[in-house]
């Protein structure tokens, strides 16, 4: 594995290695030992184009953990924002040595376009690119579903999720598709009309514009963020009829099974998307999903970066 | 010009094996064997000769762009692919929606001397879409335009065009539509579908160009007016198109040569040499769109030659700007995915890459049948030698062409434009 | 290849070390256990059940996984992470005994000191391997030892536990030169 770029490049075992290295790696950092010597002598850059406190820092979390040395080229102020185009901050990358760098991007394929152009040797990983894929945050989600709702197996098979909101735009979304369904679960995709992409009747899962008639019967309900800017190109008229029929609250937190969870990537929007007591309740395992995104994110430069770079074999 | 050209051996559209005898610009002699010592001879053992091909969609950037190209460039990418006539698009900066500026692409083209450039008028000033430019004055011009075109925008304005439409019957001009509804292609990147779906990349439907065909059709049958549809790319258009002229109005299309051959999965790639507009769709729409070319709904290949500096295209596929080159590859794709394949004949091929555009262009010493006494504008070409597309060696200023590392059939041996070679390729 | 520690025997080196341990430590009630996984894993346990044996109750026993502090790395893919699971006592003021199957350059001891370094200070670690193959690259030696096998560097110790493999035996095979 050179690169994580998309979920659609990884195969149903190298997903399960990434889950079960950061399992021990969890353990390792519920452990005394909070810093591995690993990645020491590997600089990392965090290639943030846009505008990402989260992701960021648990990426600088997770390559810190491993002793690597860390750089952060965020967009504010720097020269990727004047207008420096991706060629040139690369090749800049490249001539100070970054051996990995994260990049987050408003443009959907930039961090394919960063791999393949062979502008920088080193290992991409893709923490966002527009509203393409954000693997790293579906690799969590999986992790954090397998570790709340095991079944034994070391798969999803057997779970039904539900991904509710704006799937049109969401690299969330399209990850986690990919993802999910390649280990074993059944995904429904819970949106307005407005907000599910052509083309969605070719994606492996089910459709249904209403919420209420599968919040009873998944596991899992992973809520994603509505972005405010989306109403002015009408998607749907107003906050509120948007949070009446597709937002969790008390009433819909209700009918969930008892052993089902509420997921959501953050940032959220408490009282658009969800509401305060649903992302508060015990069933949110909200914050699991950050403290798992250090260990995932650990695995990924782990795995990426610690051996050499023979592609596809391990041990 | 007082020279001969010998063209020796080739095969003529219809079939007939002949020499042919160019004297003084003109085609002097056909028959089967011309024993003459003429200044140049050309063998075109295993060729076909063919009219110089005419475009009638040619970005050539001058003035303004001239880091993508030129006129003197595009004239030589144009001879290089057989074309002995290119319409120059009016989106150049400034805008040609003037006599000023047409005149001005007319004498740079004719000072290159390579081929015919016919500029073509903007409908609108500054191509905004609101006033109508001096179509007049353009068409008095000693560019004599005919043909006019917002392209690269839509008009959009059903009143605007509408008058357009009227306006140009005067001259009987030709308004040439690039059917793109704004509103629905609002940031639009490639075309909306399965592919669109899975790269976050957002979505140019087909209905976005069907919409505004459907639209002008009516227009144009309503004013009694001619209309031309610019890179028609859907199977929905081409039924529109289909049912137009069944009922008599007058409506031409053109296709271009990597809407006949490339589709949206080439997006996946995320590689910006792939973006254009109209976008590339899918493979169902690739077929009826080769379908529509042989039957003739589709009049005529144009290529719709977009050059751009690679800064505009080493970037993210959003930040790209839309267009592919076309001029130096388009009659070896039309050999591979219209003659090849059977749709075409030679002698369609002539129709839709010389008679017909020459004939919607009233572009009258082009696109005559290769007879005694026509000018002499001729390609030849050799439909099974293959070669290889590399970005680094075309005659274009820029380097955006999407066949870059394929190996296409047919090699352009020579082009004789006016009764001189201006190209001569070398023999495989 | 041939058959150097029998089951009978490597279960009587087992025994041996296991009581050199109790005598070394006074007993079992300072002692952490920790093996490298993977055979020194189940070498660990079978000391940990022989201690509890002879003393009437249990020992502390886990395992160190070693993987993430190796200085070879780099030099093949990335390898699979093994369990580390340090027992209720942990490791601090502790006489740990690392436990692995075979020791050879030492690298891998070396790694499991870094490792068990950032879990905290025992008061002694000590080493107790199954085979003393020779070829040491660094300054590291075993103070328990169930055989001394010298070998050439090519050879290959391939040791085997039921729990694991269906026999116990070590055995001696010739490696390509």
């Amino acid at each position: 594995m050179r690169h994580l770029l998309s979920i659609s490049d990884l195969s149903r075992t190298e997903a399960l290695q990434i889950l079960n290295t950061a399992e021990e790696l969890a353990k390792v950092s519920d452990g005394p030992m909070k810093k591995l010597p690993t990645l020491r002598g590997r600089t990392i850059v965090n290639l943030f184009a846009e505008d990402s406190t989260r992701t960021r820092i648990s990426f600088e979390a997770a390559a810190k953990r491993l002793s690597a040395d860390v750089i952060n080229f965020s967009a504010k102020g720097s020269s990727v924002s004047k207008g420096e185009s991706l060629k040139d901050t690369a090749q800049t990358l490249q001539a100070m040595g970054a051996d990995a760098v994260i990049i987050r991007h408003s443009a959907s394929g930039s961090a394919q376009r960063l791999a393949d152009n062979q502008w920088m040797t080193g290992s991409v990983v893709n923490a966002g690119d527009g509203t393409h894929e954000h693997p790293s945050q579906a690799l969590l989600d999986a992790f954090t579903i397998r570790k709340n709702l095991a079944h034994g197996g070391d798969d999803l098979t057997g779970l039904h999720i539900a991904i509710v909101g704006d799937v049109l735009h969401s690299r969330v979304a399209r990850s986690n598709v990919l993802l999910l369904t390649k280990l074993g679960a059944k995904v429904t995709l819970v949106a307005p009309p407005t907000l599910l992409p052509v083309g969605i009747d070719s994606w492996p899962v089910s459709v249904t514009y209403d919420f209420d008639s599968v919040i009873g019967s998944v596991d899992a309900v992973m809520m994603l963020r509505i972005q405010m800017e989306r109403m002015s190109e009408m998607f749907f008229p107003n906050a509120r009829e948007y949070s009446r029929y597709f937002g969790l609250n008390r009433d819909r937190l209700k009918t969930m099974k008892p052993t089902a969870i509420v997921m959501h990537p953050g940032p959220m929007n408490r009282g658009l998307e969800i509401t305060a007591d649903s992302a508060d309740s015990a069933r949110s395992v909200i914050l699991e999903q950050v403290t798992n995104g250090v260990s995932v994110r650990m695995a990924i430069l782990y795995l990426l970066l610690a051996g050499s770079q023979e592609i596809g074999a391990s041990e | 010009m007082s020279s001969t050209i010998l063209v020796a051996g080739g095969e003529l559209p219809d079939g007939r094996k002949c020499d042919l005898l160019v004297t003084d610009g003109v085609i002097s002699e056909i028959s089967p064997k011309i024993d003459v010592k003429a200044e140049r001879t050309i063998n075109a053992k295993d060729c076909i000769v063919l009219p110089g091909l005419v475009d009638l969609h040619t970005h050539l950037r001058e003035p303004g762009k001239e880091d993508a190209e030129t006129v003197q460039s595009g004239s030589l990418a144009g001879v290089r692919g057989g074309f002995t006539a290119l319409s120059a698009m009016a989106n150049t900066s400034p805008v040609a929606d003037t006599a000023g500026v047409v005149e001005q692409v007319y004498r740079l083209g004719q000072s290159a001397g390579l081929l015919d450039v016919f500029p073509i008028g903007a409908v609108t000033r500054n191509l905004e879409g609101e006033h109508l430019a001096e179509i007049g004055a353009m068409a008095d011009s000693a560019a004599r335009v005919r043909i006019f075109s917002d392209d690269g925008h839509c008009v959009f304005d059903p009143l605007v065009m509408r008058r357009a439409l009227e306006y140009v019957k005067k001259f009987n001009g030709v308004v040439a539509q690039h059917a793109q509804e704004p509103r629905l292609t609002m940031g639009a990147q490639m075309n909306e579908g399965v592919v669109s779906s899975q790269l976050g990349l957002k979505g140019w439907p087909a209905i976005a160009e069907e919409a505004i065909i459907a639209r002008d059709i009516l227009l144009a049958d309503h004013v009694q007016a001619r209309l031309h549809i610019c890179h028609l790319t859907t199977a929905g258009g081409v039924e529109i198109i289909r049912w137009a002229k069944a009922r008599g109005i007058s409506v031409t299309a053109e296709v271009t040569p990597h809407h006949l051959l490339l589709t949206d999965e080439l997006a996946r790639s995320y590689d910006p040499v792939f973006k254009v507009n109209p976008p590339l769709r899918t493979e169902s729409d690739v077929m009826a769109l080769r379908e529509a070319l042989a039957d003739g709904t589709i009049d005529i290949v144009a290529t719709d030659h977009a050059p751009h500096p690679a800064e505009s295209k080493e970037c993210e596929w959003q930040e790209a700007s839309f267009g592919m080159l076309g001029l130096e590859t388009a009659l070896s794709i039309v050999n591979q995915t219209m003659v090849q394949s059977g749709l075409l004949t030679w002698s369609q091929v002539a129709d839709r890459m010389s008679y017909s555009p020459a004939r919607i262009g009233l572009y009258e010493e082009h696109g005559q049948e290769i007879a005694v006494g026509s000018k002499a504008h001729l390609t030849v070409m050799n439909p099974t030698a293959t070669y290889r597309v590399d970005r680094d060696l075309v005659a274009s200023r820029s380097r955006n062409t999407p066949f870059h590392g394929m190996e296409l059939p047919g090699t352009v041996l020579a082009t004789i434009f006016n009764g001189a070679v201006v190209f001569e390729g070398a023999r495989p | 290849m041939s058959l150097a520690l029998p089951a009978p025997d490597m279960d009587r080196a087992i025994t041996r070390i296991s009581h050199e341990i109790l005598e070394r430590n006074s007993g079992s009630d300072s002692i952490t256990l920790l093996g490298i996984p993977t055979r020194g894993a189940h070498l660990a346990a079978r000391i940990a059940s022989k201690i509890e044996a002879i003393e009437g109750r249990a020992a502390q026993c886990g395992t160190l996984d070693i993987t993430l502090h190796r200085d070879d790395l780099r030099l093949r893919p990335p390898r699979a992470l093994m369990p580390t699971t340090i027992p209720a006592l942990g490791v601090e003021d502790r006489n740990v005994i690392l436990v692995d199957d075979v020791l050879f350059s030492g690298r891998t001891i070396r790694a499991a000191l870094d490792a068990l370094g950032e879990i905290g200070r025992p008061r002694t670690v000590q080493l107790a391997v199954l085979v003393d193959r020779g070829h040491r690259q660094l300054p590291i030696r075993a103070d328990y030892v169930g055989k001394n096998l010298p070998t050439s560097p090519t050879q290959i110790i391939k040791v085997q536990f039921t729990e694991l493999d269906g026999v116990d035996a070590v055995s001696l095979e010739e490696g390509d030169k």
